[in-house]
């Protein structure tokens, strides 16, 4: 039986690690064109990392802010399957439910959903959830107006920081063979798509093609 | 800059929405096989696309430069599982470094 002290020390060991690349986010955001304000905004509002890089990536490479929008929301839908998994472990009343919704991402999922008692499900969750809410908000700041500061993002590489930042939020579904053969088609589809059509619009239509694809295709070895 | 508050908005209606409605459904109503499979396919499809363009893109046109590099980088320090942000930091800084040369 895993001791509550060693939930807790494992959630904020995670709370740590992955709330402190907020200051990636901060900086590329700001150093992309927006502002301090707005940087803090949707860090504070968002958190849910994938999809505030998103969201910055579009608006950085030309793309329309809506465009970016659909696209943070396309890939925070993941967010709704882990609160189904999760409701069942926090046992939460309607006011609770309301509270909490805006720490169901990754890692507080992962955290407390593997838990055997609702104490050690909320514990997990709610430890990892709020001290990387807390890590993320205050580096995104620190980043934010560091970005500002350095002016030309490409002088430090920030562009391709953001390339890096995604594959960092890809690798772990490169695990399995589907998921390197619906990231390479979304990248094929996506690259083919630039030259023709508007900024933001060649990720939906690559996502949406490697999903589809993704789905029909069945290997015949695996039942 | 008003556009940027718009889609801001409407991220964070949307995100928070998903969150929200993920906690409150009964149980067994998104548990559909299909729907399930397509979820957990988003991100890989999205993050390859994000990727592409991110890395290839120079407005409407495809490039090859100092950030096809830094991608390598990042795909070498992740094989070495370097945690997140220092892989981050060596990839923007092996581009820096190409583009000063």
């Amino acid at each position: 039986m895993t001791s509550d002290r060693s939930i807790v020390i494992d959630s904020l060991g995670v709370g740590l690690a992955t709330g402190t690349y907020g200051v990636s986010f901060g900086a590329i955001s700001t150093s992309s064109g927006l502002s301090v304000l707005q940087t803090c905004i949707i860090s504070l509002l968002v958190f849910t990392g994938a999809s505030q890089f998103a969201f910055i990536g579009i608006i950085a490479s030309g793309g329309n802010p809506l465009t970016g929008a659909l696209t943070a929301v396309l890939l925070g839908s993941r967010n709704l399957f882990y609160g189904v998994s999760m409701a069942p472990k926090l046992d939460l009343d309607p006011r609770a439910r309301l509270a909490t919704a805006h720490l169901v991402i990754d890692e507080s999922t992962a955290m407390g959903v593997t838990r055997a008692s609702r104490r050690q499900a909320r514990l997990g969750f709610y430890w990892t959830g709020i001290s990387i809410f807390v890590l993320w908000n205050l580096t995104t700041l620190v980043g934010a107006l560091a970005g500002n500061a350095i002016g030309d993002p490409r002088t430090y590489g920030l562009d391709a920081a953001v390339g890096a930042a995604f594959l960092g939020l890809l690798w772990p579904r490169l695990a399995s063979v589907k998921g390197r053969l619906v990231a390479l088609i979304g990248a094929a589809v996506a690259l083919g798509l630039v030259p023709v059509t508007s900024a933001g619009l060649p990720i939906i239509i690559g996502g949406a093609t490697a999903v589809l694809l993704g789905m029909l295709w069945r290997p015949r070895a695996t039942s | 800059m008003t556009a940027v508050w718009g889609g801001i908005v409407v991220m964070v209606a949307g995100c928070f929405a998903l969150k929200y409605a993920g906690l409150s459904v009964p149980e067994g109503v998104l548990q559909h096989p299909v729907t399930v499979r397509a979820v957990e396919l988003i991100p890989a499809g999205l993050l390859g696309a994000l990727i592409a363009v991110q890395v290839f893109a120079d407005g409407s046109s495809v490039r090859v430069d100092a950030r096809l590099l830094a991608l390598g980088v990042a795909a070498v320090l992740l094989a070495l599982r370097v945690p997140f942000l220092p892989m981050v930091v060596v990839s923007a800084a092996v581009a820096a470094l190409v583009r000063q040369v």
